[in-house]
Formats: C-alpha cells, sequence, structure tokens
C-alpha cells in the first residue's frame, strides 16, 4: 500500500507541488495577520480566521455586484480579480479594526491578563461566524435561515491550464493566487521597512515600552496592524474565492489554525518567516494528501504543528518582527 | 588568596561548600562570566560585590540551575550540580531570593512558606486525593514550620494576609523565609537590603546573623557598603564578568583596583 | 491598584455583589466543621431530589427534565470540574478538552460492543486511557508557553476527531452503534406511595439502566460529579493544589522553590483528561451510539466557556457556569439556535467587564484583574520582547 501511495506522489510530483504553492500562498498572506498582531501584542487574535471570512463575503458580494459574471478572462478577469482583492482587503481590513476596538482595546485598558484577551478572542470567533451563519448570510443571500451554515457558491472563471512546459501545467487561477500573494507580500515588506507607520510598527514589537516613550501612539500602531494583517486575510479571501469558488461562515476555523500554523513554523512576529512557513505548510500538506490520502490532509497539517512547536518553538527563521529585514 | 591574621580560627577552617570552577557565561556574543573561580566556606557569610552589570546575579542564575554555563562547573557539597534541573537543585540545599520580589504575590504568606517547605515533601497525587495519614502529617510539619519561620523573619503576625499587601520590608523577609523553607545549605540573597529603611537594615543584619547561627552559609549580593563591611566575613568583588578582587572586608576596602572599578577607571588601567 | 472610590455605578454595584460574595466565603472559611457537613448534605439531598417532575415542569418544559440532567446539565458539570483543574488551578488553556470526552465516549463503545466488557471495567479503563493520552498530549507539549498550549491542544482535539471519522475500524463517519448500557444493580424500586410520591421520586428504579427513564443514568452522573469534587477539592487544599496556584503565578520562581513544575502540570492534564473520559464513557453508556461530530471544538469552547463564566479556579462557580450554559439554551426555547452566538458575545463582555466570572475564588480574581493571570500581561502595556529567554531570572 505504501508504494503505491508514494508512487502516487512521483507521478503527480508537479500537480501536488503548484497545489501545495497555491495552497501555501493562501496561508501565507492569512499568516500575515497572525504575525503582525502577535508581534504587536503577544496575543493569537483567535477571530483573525473569521475576518478571513468576512473577506470571503466581501469578495463574493462584489462578484454579485457585477452581475455574477460566469466566465471572464484577458484583462477583464485580472481586473475583477484586482476588485474583488480590494473589497475582500476593505471589508477584512475594516472588521479586524472593529473587532481590535470592540474586543482587545478594552482588555488592553484594564491591563488584562493575555488569558483573558485569548478568551475574548475566542469569543469573537465564535460570535462572528454565527453571526454570519444565523443571520447576515441568510439575509444577504435571500436565503431560509436553516441554510445560513451551507457554502455558498461564487464561481465566475473556468479554471483552464495557461502554461505548458512538457508535463509541467499551471491554471490560470493557481498562477493568479500565487503571483498575487506574492505581489502583496512585498508590499507588505516594503511598506513595514520603508514608512514611518512601518517603522512605528516595529519599534513597539521590538519593546513597546520604549516606543512609547519614544512618541509613538500605540493604539495607533495597533490599529494599523490590525488593518494591515484584516487587509492582508482580505485579499487572501479573494483569492480563496478565485481557487476553490465557494465559502461557508466557518470557512475561517481550519484555515485560520493552518495559517497560525504556518506563522509558528515561519517563526511567528516575523514577516518573511510567514511566507516561508506558508508555502512550506501548503507543500507537507499536499504531499501528505498525496501519500496518505486526501482525507488525512488536516490531521497532517496538525501533526506539523505539535511538531513544530515541540522541536523548534521559534519557527524556521526566527521570531521577531523587528528583524523582518533578516 | 589573601588570607591573613585577624580572623577568628574557626572561619578559616570552613570546608567548601561551594565551587565554581572556572565558570564562563556567554550569551550570544557577550561574556556576562569570564572564566571565575569562587569557593565559598560552610558556615560563613559571603559577599558578592561590584557595580551594575558586573554579572552578580548570572553568578547566582548559575548556581541555582537557572543557566547552565558555557564553561566550567559548579560544586555543591562535594557533587557538580550544573545541567541539574532548578528543582534538584533547591532540593540538594541551595535556596534564593530575588532582586526584584518575586513572591507568590496573591497567596497568603504562609501559603507562600509553605510551598517551600513542600520542596521536601513527598505525597504524590494519591496521598492527596485520598487524604491518606501520611500525606497530613506532612501537611501539618509543613504548616508548623511554616509559621515558625515566619515567626523567625519576624512576619508572623501577618502570616494570613496576602502577600502582595505586605508593606515592602515584609515581603522581602517572606521572601527569606519561603526560601529558608527549603531548608537549605547555602541561602543565596539577591540585594536583600534594596529600598529598605536604615532600621530594617539594621533588623536584616541580624537576620542574616541569626541565619547563620543555625549552620547555614550565606552567600549574598548587596550595594550597601556599611552592611556588607558589617557581616561579610570575606568579600568577592566581581567587574565586567570577572573576579577582581577577593578578600576580608578590611582589605577590600583599601584594594585599588576595586576603588578604581567603582570609579569606573578601565580594569587594565591599574 | 483599584481605585475604587472613584467610578461609575455599574462598577460600584459590581462591587457590591462581589463584597456580597467574600462574605459569604468568608463566613464559609470560618464555619465549623458540623455545619459545612449539613450544607453537604442538603445539597446531595436537594441534587437527589432534582429530577422531580415538579421541578422539571418548570425547569424543562420542553424536554425531558430527567435526560435533559444527565446530559447535558450533568455531563457539562462533569466536564467542566475536569477542565477546571487544567484551566482554573494549573493555569493551562486547554481548547481541545473535548478529546478526552471523545476516547471515554469511545472507550465505552469499542469495548462495549466489540471487546462486550461491562460498563464498570469500562469505566475504569477509559479513565485511565484517558488519563495516558492526556500525558501523551502534555509530555511533549506543556514546556510551551501558554497561548501556544492552547493552539496545540486544539490542534489535539481536531486530530482526534479526525482520525475517528477515518478510521472504519470504529464506524468512520457513521460512529457505533448499539453501545450497552450499563448492567442494572438492583431492580429496587422507591416506594410508589404518599411521601416519596410527594416529593417526586416515587416508583423511580435508581440503579436500574434503562433505555426510557433518564432518572438512573443521572444518578449514575451526579455519583461521578461528586466523587469528582471530593477530589479536586482535595487536591486544591494540598501541596499539589499549592504547587499549581505557585506556577500560575510566578512559574520560574516556583521551580526555584523546588516545585517540579513540569511534574504538576502534568498531573494536572491526566487528571483533567481522566475526569473528561469518565464523562465520555457514562455518557456513551446512556446515548446507544456516537458519531465523531459528538466531539466538535464548539463543545470544548462551551466547556471553557462554562468554566471561565463561572469563575475559573472556583468550583461552585465552575459548576454554576456549567449549569448556567446546558440550561439556559433548553430552557428559552429559539435560542437554542443562537446559543453559540449568545456564548461568543457573553465571553467578550465577560472579559471586558467581569474576567474573574461570577463567583471567583478570590486569588484568581486578583490574578485576573491585574494581568497576571497565570500567563503574564497583554501585549503592548507590559510585554517584551519576544527573544527574552523564557528561563530569565533577576537582573
Amino acid at each position: 500500500m505504501k508504494a503505491t501511495t508514494l508512487n502516487n506522489l512521483f507521478s503527480q510530483f508537479w500537480p501536488y507541488t503548484i497545489d501545495g504553492l497555491s495552497l501555501g500562498a493562501i496561508y501565507a498572506l492569512v499568516a500575515l495577520g497572525y504575525t503582525m498582531v502577535y508581534g504587536v501584542l503577544r496575543l493569537i487574535n483567535f477571530a483573525h480566521s473569521e475576518i478571513f471570512m468576512i473577506g470571503t463575503f466581501g469578495a463574493l458580494g462584489t462578484l454579485h455586484l457585477f452581475g455574477m459574471p460566469s466566465n471572464v478572462g484577458g484583462f477583464a478577469l485580472v481586473a475583477l480579480v484586482l476588485a474583488l482583492a480590494v473589497a475582500g482587503g476593505i471589508a477584512s481590513g475594516g472588521s479586524a479594526v472593529i473587532l481590535e476596538y470592540v474586543a482587545y482595546r478594552p482588555l488592553r485598558r484594564n491591563n488584562a491578563s493575555r488569558l483573558a484577551a485569548l478568551i475574548s478572542a475566542i469569543g469573537a470567533s465564535l460570535f462572528l461566524q454565527q453571526l454570519f451563519a444565523r443571520l447576515v448570510i441568510p439575509q444577504a443571500f435571500g436565503l431560509p435561515k436553516e441554510k445560513g451554515a451551507l457554502p455558498v457558491q461564487g464561481h465566475f472563471v473556468h479554471h483552464t491550464n495557461v502554461i505548458h512546459i512538457g508535463g509541467f501545467e499551471l491554471s490560470n487561477d493557481r498562477l493568479i493566487v500565487i503571483v498575487g500573494a506574492v505581489l502583496m507580500m512585498v508590499a507588505l515588506d516594503m511598506f513595514v521597512n520603508r514608512t514611518k507607520l512601518g517603522r512605528g510598527i516595529r519599534a513597539t514589537a521590538q519593546d513597546p515600552e520604549t516606543a512609547v516613550l519614544m512618541g509613538v501612539n500605540i493604539d495607533r500602531i495597533v490599529t494599523a496592524t490590525f488593518a494591515l494583517g484584516g487587509a492582508m486575510a482580505g485579499v487572501a479571501a479573494a483569492l480563496y474565492m478565485l481557487r476553490f469558488e465557494e465559502t461557508r461562515f466557518d470557512v475561517g476555523f481550519l484555515l485560520g489554525i493552518k495559517a497560525f500554523t504556518a506563522a509558528v513554523l515561519g517563526g511567528i512576529g516575523n514577516l518573511r518567516g510567514a511566507l516561508v512557513g506558508g508555502i512550506v505548510l501548503g507543500l507537507i500538506e499536499m504531499y501528505g494528501s498525496a501519500v496518505f490520502g486526501s482525507e488525512w490532509q488536516n490531521v497532517v497539517a496538525f501533526s506539523v504543528l505539535v511538531l513544530v512547536l515541540m522541536f523548534r518553538p521559534t519557527g524556521i527563521l526566527g521570531e521577531s518582527l523587528q528583524q523582518a529585514r533578516a | 588568596m589573601s588570607e591573613t591574621a585577624g580572623v577568628p580560627a574557626e572561619k578559616k577552617t570552613g570546608t567548601p561548600v561551594l565551587e565554581l570552577r572556572g565558570i564562563t557565561m556567554r550569551f550570544g556574543g557577550v561574556v556576562a562570566i569570564n572564566g571565575l573561580n569562587l569557593a565559598i566556606n560552610e558556615g560563613e557569610i559571603f559577599a558578592l560585590i561590584g557595580p551594575n552589570g558586573a554579572g552578580k546575579t548570572t553568578v547566582f542564575n548559575v548556581v541555582t540551575g537557572v543557566y547552565r554555563p558555557t564553561e566550567g562547573q559548579v560544586v555543591f557539597a562535594g557533587s557538580r550540580i550544573d545541567g541539574k534541573k532548578r528543582y534538584q537543585v533547591t532540593k540538594r540545599g541551595v535556596a534564593r531570593t530575588f532582586q526584584n520580589v518575586r513572591l507568590f504575590h496573591n497567596m497568603s504568606a504562609l501559603e507562600n512558606v509553605m510551598v517551600g517547605a513542600d520542596a521536601h515533601h513527598r505525597t504524590g497525587l494519591a496521598g492527596a486525593a485520598l487524604g491518606l495519614p501520611w500525606h497530613r502529617r506532612e501537611e501539618r510539619d509543613g504548616r508548623a514550620k511554616a509559621e515558625e519561620l515566619l515567626e523567625f523573619v519576624g512576619v508572623a503576625r501577618r502570616m494570613e494576609e496576602t502577600a502582595k499587601n505586605l508593606p515592602y520590608g515584609d515581603q522581602r523577609r517572606l521572601e527569606i523565609a519561603r526560601a529558608l523553607a527549603t531548608d537549605p545549605k547555602l541561602l543565596l540573597l539577591d540585594e536583600p537590603a534594596a529600598g529598605m529603611n536604615p532600621t530594617e537594615k539594621e533588623e536584616l543584619q541580624g537576620l542574616i546573623r541569626k541565619i547563620r547561627d543555625t549552620g547555614r552559609t550565606v552567600l549574598l549580593i548587596e550595594h550597601d557598603m556599611s552592611l556588607i563591611m558589617g557581616i561579610s566575613d570575606r568579600i568577592a568583588v566581581l567587574d565586567f564578568g570577572q573576579k577582581i578582587a577577593e578578600g576580608l572586608p578590611a582589605e577590600i576596602q583599601t584594594n585599588q583596583r576595586v576603588i578604581d572599578a567603582y570609579l569606573g577607571v578601565p580594569a587594565d588601567a591599574s | 491598584m483599584n481605585d475604587t472610590t472613584n467610578r461609575n455605578p455599574l462598577s460600584r454595584a459590581r462591587d457590591g455583589y462581589s463584597s456580597f460574595f467574600d462574605t459569604l466565603r468568608d463566613r464559609w472559611a470560618t464555619a465549623p466543621r458540623w455545619a459545612r457537613w449539613v450544607v453537604y448534605l442538603v445539597l446531595i439531598v436537594l441534587a437527589i431530589l432534582l429530577p422531580a417532575d415538579g421541578v422539571g415542569s418548570f425547569m424543562s418544559p420542553y424536554t425531558d427534565w430527567p435526560t435533559l440532567l444527565f446530559f447535558p446539565i450533568g455531563g457539562y458539570i462533569l466536564l467542566a470540574i475536569g477542565l477546571n483543574v487544567v484551566v482554573g488551578q494549573a493555569g493551562l488553556l486547554d481548547l481541545g478538552y473535548v478529546a478526552f470526552f471523545a476516547i471515554g465516549g469511545y472507550a465505552m463503545a469499542i469495548f462495549g460492543t466489540k471487546m462486550h466488557m461491562s460498563f464498570w471495567e469500562i469505566l475504569v479503563v477509559g479513565v485511565l486511557l484517558s488519563a495516558v493520552s492526556g500525558i501523551i498530549l502534555g509530555a511533549p507539549t506543556l514546556r510551551l508557553r501558554g497561548d501556544y498550549l492552547a493552539i496545540v491542544t486544539l490542534g489535539f482535539g481536531e486530530i482526534v476527531r479526525i482520525v475517528a471519522n477515518n478510521t472504519d475500524y470504529i464506524g468512520g463517519p457513521r460512529g457505533i452503534g448499539g453501545i450497552p448500557h450499563p448492567p442494572s444493580l438492583s431492580e429496587w424500586t422507591i416506594p410508589d406511595n404518599g411521601f416519596f410520591d410527594a416529593i417526586g421520586i416515587g416508583g423511580v428504579q435508581p440503579l436500574k439502566y434503562g433505555a426510557l427513564d433518564g432518572k438512573p443514568y443521572y444518578y449514575l452522573m451526579l455519583l461521578l460529579i461528586v466523587a469528582a469534587i471530593i477530589f479536586a477539592k482535595r487536591l486544591e487544599n494540598s501541596r499539589v493544589g499549592r504547587a499549581w496556584a505557585s506556577i500560575r503565578e510566578d512559574e520560574d520562581a516556583a521551580e526555584l522553590m523546588g516545585v517540579p513544575t513540569f511534574k504538576f502540570k502534568l498531573a494536572a492534564f491526566a487528571i483533567g483528561a481522566a475526569i473528561g473520559g469518565a464523562g465520555g464513557v457514562v455518557y456513551a453508556s446512556q446515548s446507544v451510539s456516537i458519531i465523531p461530530t459528538n466531539f466538535p471544538f464548539i463543545l470544548s469552547a462551551t466547556i471553557l466557556a462554562a468554566v471561565v463564566l463561572g469563575g475559573s479556579g472556583n468550583l461552585p462557580g465552575v459548576i454554576l457556569g456549567a449549569f448556567l450554559v446546558a440550561w439556559i439554551p433548553e430552557r428559552i426555547r429559539g435560542l437554542q439556535e443562537y446559543r453559540v452566538l449568545v456564548f461568543g458575545g457573553v465571553l467578550v463582555l465577560l472579559m471586558i467587564f467581569r474576567p474573574e466570572g461570577l463567583l471567583p475564588s478570590r486569588r484568581r480574581k486578583a490574578e485576573l484583574a491585574e494581568g497576571e493571570g497565570g500567563m503574564g500581561g497583554l501585549g503592548a502595556e507590559v510585554g517584551g520582547p519576544v527573544t527574552v529567554a523564557a528561563g530569565e531570572v533577576g537582573e
């Protein structure tokens, strides 16, 4: 049995690799949000997965605005993906800022414990999921209430192979996902390293107390961190819709945990680590499901999480946002 | 190094209870301690002094197992303790206090000390869950011992109070009681007089002597020179992680290198 | 630290509420031994009378009250007591607690249907199995930072569920059916006459575990709950409880005072797991069949919500929390659907306004208010650089 399944991996190596890369690219974008918030606040933003979920619905809503085009191509496709990414980014970035304002900021004011903050995050996560399942989705899509928990489709482009080189094939959606994610990572990296706000974020991550003494406005930094991390998740959500074409109220749950795994894998707090962690996790997951069967994909991912935390809790590239350059 | 006349004979003859042999501690590129040799004799009060950042607390952390030294050995009561787990070091008879008081703030003073006393208790889960006789006996003994120690350091009146509500001086004394409850042969005190007023310092001197008189060895870090000179049998001076002097209080007071170190003259200039 | 003179009416009202319970707690702490026993006895008698129809008609007009008392109410209470050992006592955040409940449940199902062992044997085996899996999970992960531990345990909970779902031997997604009930201990019937009838338990066969009557299962659960309470309470008041408290407050200092912190954290994990496993065994023995979706993440979150709502670290609070979390959605029709929505919102509000829960232990309350809570403060105000070594002490 083992031999045949390994065979499966080798005979289909490129398709699995491409799938792993495109999945990993999405993980990486979502992981950025975890990594930035953890870097600045030492908080696992458990509700970040719901920020992603809101992004998928932001993108889906926009698709409806454009009259649900069934198959676009060429420049129209690029423009549409851009529009969805902007919509997802705004929806997610905005709700991340609101989330911080409602669920975390009062706790920071009270100087609450990290346990309290994490529990608040879990509460916010459950609340947002259910809000969508019970109210938002049925309302927005005119569904009966009990159908709010079912997946909602959003198909707008035929997935066709655009690159053939020998046995190597790459479809349009996977290509856009990988390119889009890399562009966003580069943009964020430049933002954090080249702008004043970015320097503020790094300074706060390094040493909050000194940053305050140096005149950094912590609340502004925190808001910016949530907005940026949320926007990245929103773009990831738009790419996710392009790639997988459906979403639902708990789409973020597993994806969020895996993105967090990716963040830890790369070294939490480290922006480039999120990219490396996301790609590595995406590949491991896909290769793992090639060998063990796709029903074990999630077990593979969680096992990676446990093993990483056991043997290298500071991740592949090491921790800390202030060394984002490294 | 320089043991001369004027010291009572019994204090010289003590055998080393703690020996640091060639201890070096590096953090990345920073050398916090460099080739330190130190021998603390049984029953003495030994002071470790030096400017801020000289590596004194790092010495404590190496001795108590918080850090594993990069090089060298720590020998306590004849056997090596470097590389041992922190609680094992404590069980063997080394206890400490902290520069910034680190009590269990929300537990009562009595409970704080009982945690220390538990270090030598052997009841496991089953014993505690079933309320077995030896568990009850240990609880009773631990409590009695804790009360006795609170009396000894002078915090008995407030033993039911939450630790964080105690006055600062009492917190420091409570920390000493908690450390004593683990039954140490060697007690490490990290700046015990910090933040105390002159009367409290006076009492502290008495307390430290009392502790020594119960047969324990005391190693302390302190900045208050009059306290140091008043109670120490011997003193070692650290600067930039190296021992620059060791000897009797009178010798240290007149040592040129020590004076330079405190005045900030570079070590190689003297 | 807290300036009580200059605050709004809401917080003053809260202070009044708190001081009422503080007074009650002080009374309790100084009450003579016999008085406490009287209270215990009264509580047990009340618990025995609880499934009576008269109570049920108010408490549960829509579903069978004794069955509801067995699960979710009794089940949640037992699980909350177990999780409280881990979260409340040792200060370790476990987000995958449902895994141990599942392991107990599957132990009952597998050993009951495939090996034909009896309920009582399986109860022992299931508890041991859960405790061992707690140790297997804890041994490699308990050295992690608190929030990392939370995520790893969450992952473990998911792994257990997915493995159950993917393993044909234990029925895959269809689960296991035909799980035997516990063998009846006795056919004895409470006399169906005036007195017992009047208090509502006449005609009950409390030791006969059939398919219809929920009361015997409730009594079985009650027995486990009482045993778990005694167990947990004894530990809390021993060196074990002191060690947990010291770990929560300052792990480094605890270790330097001779507390083998890792061993005690592992013990907390194993005990929590064992209690969760016991709950699973009893649950499966009543419900005839179990499927993987009986053990979702949301159940872990719900039990955690119960512990935190009631007052993490304080047993009466935790029991109250579990009761409310299990009962309210059943009692208020229509709320069932919005149950999780409300939980989520309540958790956030609770953390903002009353992080110590409804009935906090005094010590725990202080910890949460101060931002110690076993895990240090949150972020910007107090956080140090991530790169600081975990074991750094002193300077």
